[in-house]
C-alpha cells in the first residue's frame, strides 16, 4: 500500500434527477487508498445511485468525478471496468445456467493463442478454468465440486463468493459492493465479510453499501452516511456507536461538524 | 451444454459422475433416483431427444421392419427434414436468447423468390442472385432485431408482424405464381445446387442434408466455443445480468437476428434444390415446424438453456415419426396427433428439469 494519499475516488457536487425525483442531490464522495468505506443510509437515500454514478452505470447530470486525481466521464460500466473498477451488484449479475468459469470471464473471455483464437475465435477454456479455480482457491472458496458447475446449483453464499471472486480477480483500482450480505444467512455472511477483508489486505479499497450495522462496524475503516440524496457526513466507527450512526442516518441526531473533504 | 454430437456417452457419464458425488457429499438423504435423473438432464438437456430418437428408430424398425430400417429410408428422412432442420437451427439461435421468431419460414421463402426472380427472369448471374438473397436474409433478420432491441417490441409480436409483411412481399414479388423447375433448369441451374444427390451404399445423400449438418456444426461451434456464443446464452439466461457484466446485449442480439436471417436465406436457397421449383405457397407452416423441432430438441423456450444440436435431433424425431407411422400404415392424422403430444411432453420435461434446485 502506498502512502500516497490522493483519494482513489473523489466526487464533488454530483446531481442525478429522474423526472421529479432527485436521486443524488449535490453529493460529495471520497474513497481513500486501502480502505473499506461503508456507505449507509435509509432505503431510497440514494446509496445505489451515487455508486452507480461513480462506476458509469448511470451518467450524472452535474458534478465531477476524479479517479486517482484525474477527471473521468464514464458512459458505461465497461469503461470503468477497463480502468480496473469492479462492481458486485445487489443482484450479483451472474448468469445462472452458465458455469462458474464462464461467469468469471463474461465479457472478457480468453481466446486460444495463435490462429485458432485469432481466426476461429476459439475460447481457451482450460486457461479460464484454471484461472477461475486458482482465484477461488486463493479466496478459500473451492468448496464447489467443479468449476464447470452451473452457478444456479450453488448456494446463495457460494454465488456471492463467485461474484466477489470475479471482482477481486480483475479489480486493480477499487471494488464496489452493493448489499453483499443482504440475502445471506449468518454463516455465509461471515464468509463474505472475511472475503472483503482479504481483498482489502491485498491493497484494493472497497466501497461497501450495507444496511447491517454490526457488519459495517466490524469491517469499515470509515463510514459515509447518506441522507436525502447526499453525503451527510463521514464518521470513524471507533468514535461512534451503532446507535449514533443510525440516529444520523435517520435524522434523529445532528451530524458532527465536518471538515469538508 | 458443451456436448459434442460424438461424445454423448462420455458427457453423460461425466455428469452422472458429478451428480453422484454431490449426493455423497452434501445431501445424502434428499436425492431420490428421480432427482438424480433430473440433475443429469439438467446438466445435459440434449439427452432426452437423443434417447427419444434412439428409441423411436428402434421401435419403428421393429414395427415397420426393413422398409423403415433401410439405408434408403433413413437417408430419405434426412433429406425430408433438411429444410425444416436448417430453419430450426435459425430458430434455435433466437430461442436461446429467450426470443421467438415466427417469421423464419417467410424470410426463407421470400429470399428464394428473390433469388429466383433475379436469376430466372432478370438475367442476373445465379451466384450474384444468391448473394443478394443471402444479404436480404441478413437484412430481414436485422429488421426483426432492430424492432426488438431499438423499438423494444416483444419478439413474438414483432415477428408475428414481420411474418405477414414478408409473406405479403413474397406474394407480390412472385405474383402468387410458382417458378417452374424447367425454367430454373434452363436459366439458372445453380439455384438447384443443394438438390444434387449421390449414393453411398443404399443411401441417397442430398447436398441439402449435408448443408443442414454443416450449419448445425458451425453454429454449435460458435455457440459453445466462442465468446459470442457464451454471450448469447448469458443474454437468454438473464439479459440484465449480462448487460451488467459487460456484454453489449443489444449489439449481440442484432448479430443473432442477422445470423438467423442469413441461415433462413440459406434454407431458401437449399429449398429450391430440395423442392425443385420456387413456390410462394410452400413451407407456410415452416415457422411452426421449426419451433416444434427446437422444443422437442430440449431447448428451453425461456432461453439460455439447451444445445443447438437438440434442434437437429428434434427435427429428426419429427421426421422419424412421420416416416415410421406412414410406413406402419397409420393415417396422417395420427402422425399430427403424435407430434402434438411430443411437443407437450417436451415442454413438460423442460419445466421439470428447470425446477432442479441447488
Ligand atoms: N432508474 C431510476 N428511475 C427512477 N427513479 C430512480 C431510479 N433509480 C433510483 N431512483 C430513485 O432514486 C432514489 C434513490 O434510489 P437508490 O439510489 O436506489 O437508493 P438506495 O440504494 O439508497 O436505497 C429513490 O427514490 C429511487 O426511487
Ligand atoms: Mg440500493
Amino acid at each position: 500500500m502506498s502512502s500516497d494519499m490522493t483519494p482513489v475516488v473523489q466526487a464533488r457536487g454530483i446531481v442525478k434527477r429522474y423526472g421529479h425525483v432527485t436521486a443524488i442531490d449535490q453529493s460529495d464522495f471520497e474513497l481513500r487508498p486501502g480502505e473499506i468505506l461503508a456507505v449507509i443510509g435509509d432505503n431510497g437515500a440514494g446509496k445505489s445511485s451515487i455508486v452507480k454514478a461513480i462506476c458509469g452505470a448511470t451518467i450524472p447530470d452535474e458534478g465531477e468525478i476524479l479517479i486517482e486525481g484525474k477527471p473521468v466521464n464514464f458512459t458505461s460500466p465497461i469503461e470503468a471496468r477497463e480502468m480496473g473498477i469492479e462492481i458486485v451488484y445487489q443482484n450479483l449479475a451472474l448468469s445462472p445456467a452458465l458455469s462458474i468459469a464462464d461467469n468469471m470471464f463474461t465479457g472478457r473471455e480468453l481466446r486460444k493463442p495463435g490462429w485458432m483464437g485469432k481466426y476461429l475465435r476459439l475460447l481457451d477454456k482450460p486457461a479460464m478454468e484454471k484461472f477461475a479455480r486458482d482465484k477461488l482457491t486463493e479466496l478459500g472458496l473451492m468448496t464447489v465440486q467443479s468449476i464447470k458447475q452451473p452457478v444456479e446449483t450453488l448456494s446463495g453464499g457460494q454465488r456471492q463468493g463467485v461474484a466477489v471472486a470475479r471482482a477481486a480477480a480483475f479489480a486493480t483500482k477499487f471494488i464496489i459492493m452493493d448489499e453483499p450480505t443482504a440475502a445471506l444467512g449468518v454463516k455465509e455472511s461471515r464468509k463474505v465479510l472475511e472475503l472483503i477483508q482479504d481483498v482489502r489486505a491485498r491493497g484494493i479499497p472497497i466501497i461497501l453499501i450495507s444496511h447491517n450495522m454490526p457488519h459495517v462496524f466490524e469491517v469499515a475503516d470509515r463510514i459515509h452516511i447518506h441522507r436525502l440524496g447526499k453525503r451527510l457526513c463521514t464518521i470513524d466507527p471507533k468514535d461512534y456507536t451503532m446507535s449514533d450512526a443510525v440516529a444520523f442516518m435517520t435524522g434523529a441526531k445532528e451530524p458532527p461538524a465536518q471538515d469538508a473533504a | 451444454m458443451s456436448d459434442t454430437p460424438s461424445a454423448k456417452g462420455q458427457e453423460f457419464e461425466r455428469t452422472l459422475d458429478q451428480s453422484a458425488k454431490e449426493v455423497a457429499r452434501f445431501k445424502r438423504d434428499r436425492h431420490s433416483p428421480l432427482e438424480r435423473i433430473q440433475h443429469v438432464l439438467h446438466n445435459n438437456p440434449t439427452l432426452v431427444p437423443v434417447i427419444v430418437l434412439a428409441i423411436s428408430v428402434i421401435a419403428f424398425g421393429l414395427i415397420a421392419g426393413g422398409r423403415f430400417f433401410s439405408a434408403f429410408n433413413l437417408s430419405l428422412i434426412l433429406q425430408q427434414v433438411s429444410i425444416i432442420g436448417i430453419l430450426a437451427a435459425a430458430q434455435s439461435l433466437i430461442i436461446i436468447t429467450a426470443g421467438i421468431d415466427l417469421s423464419v419460414a417467410a424470410i426463407m421463402v421470400l429470399m428464394s423468390v428473390i433469388m429466383g426472380n433475379l436469376a430466372v427472369f432478370a438475367g442476373v448471374p445465379s451466384p450474384l442472385a444468391i448473394l443478394i438473397g443471402l444479404g436480404g436474409g441478413v437484412g430481414a433478420g436485422m429488421m426483426n432485431g432492430w424492432l426488438i432491441t431499438r423499438i423494444k417490441l416483444p419478439p413474438f409480436i414483432t415477428t408475428l408482424g414481420t411474418w405477414s409483411i414478408f409473406y405479403a412481399l413474397l406474394l407480390w414479388l412472385s405474383g402468387a405464381q410458382s417458378i417452374r423447375g424447367q425454367d430454373i433448369d434452363a436459366n439458372a441451374p445453380f439455384l438447384k445446387f443443394f438438390g444434387f444427390a449421390f449414393n453411398i451404399g443404399g443411401a441417397r445423400i442430398t447436398l441439402s442434408a449435408i448443408l443442414m449438418i454443416v450449419v448445425f456444426v458451425v453454429l454449435w461451434y460458435m455457440l459453445n466455443k466462442t465468446a459470442w456464443g457464451r454471450h448469447v446464452y448469458a443474454i437468454g439466461d438473464d439479459k440484465d445480468a449480462a448487460e451488467m457484466s459487460g456484454i453489449r446485449t443489444d449489439r449481440t442480439l442484432m448479430s443473432v437476428y442477422g445470423l438467423s436471417g442469413l441461415v433462413c436465406a440459406l434454407a431458401g436457397w437449399a429449398s429450391i434444390g430440395r423442392v425443385g421449383s420456387i413456390s410462394p405457397q410452400s413451407f407456410y407452416e415452416g415457422n411452426l415446424d421449426s419451433i416444434t423441432a427446437v422444443v422437442i430438441g430440449g431447448i428451453s423456450l425461456f432461453g439460455g438453456r439447451g444445445s443447438i444440436m437438440g434442434a437437429l435431433f428434434g427435427a429428426l424425431i419429427v421426421g422419424v415419426f412421420r416416416s415410421g407411422l406412414r410406413l406402419s400404415g397409420v393415417d396422417v392424422l395420427w402422425q399430427v396427433f403424435a407430434i402434438g403430444w411430443l411437443i407437450i411432453i417436451a415442454v413438460a420435461i423442460d419445466q421439470w428439469i428447470r425446477r432442479v434446485s441447488a
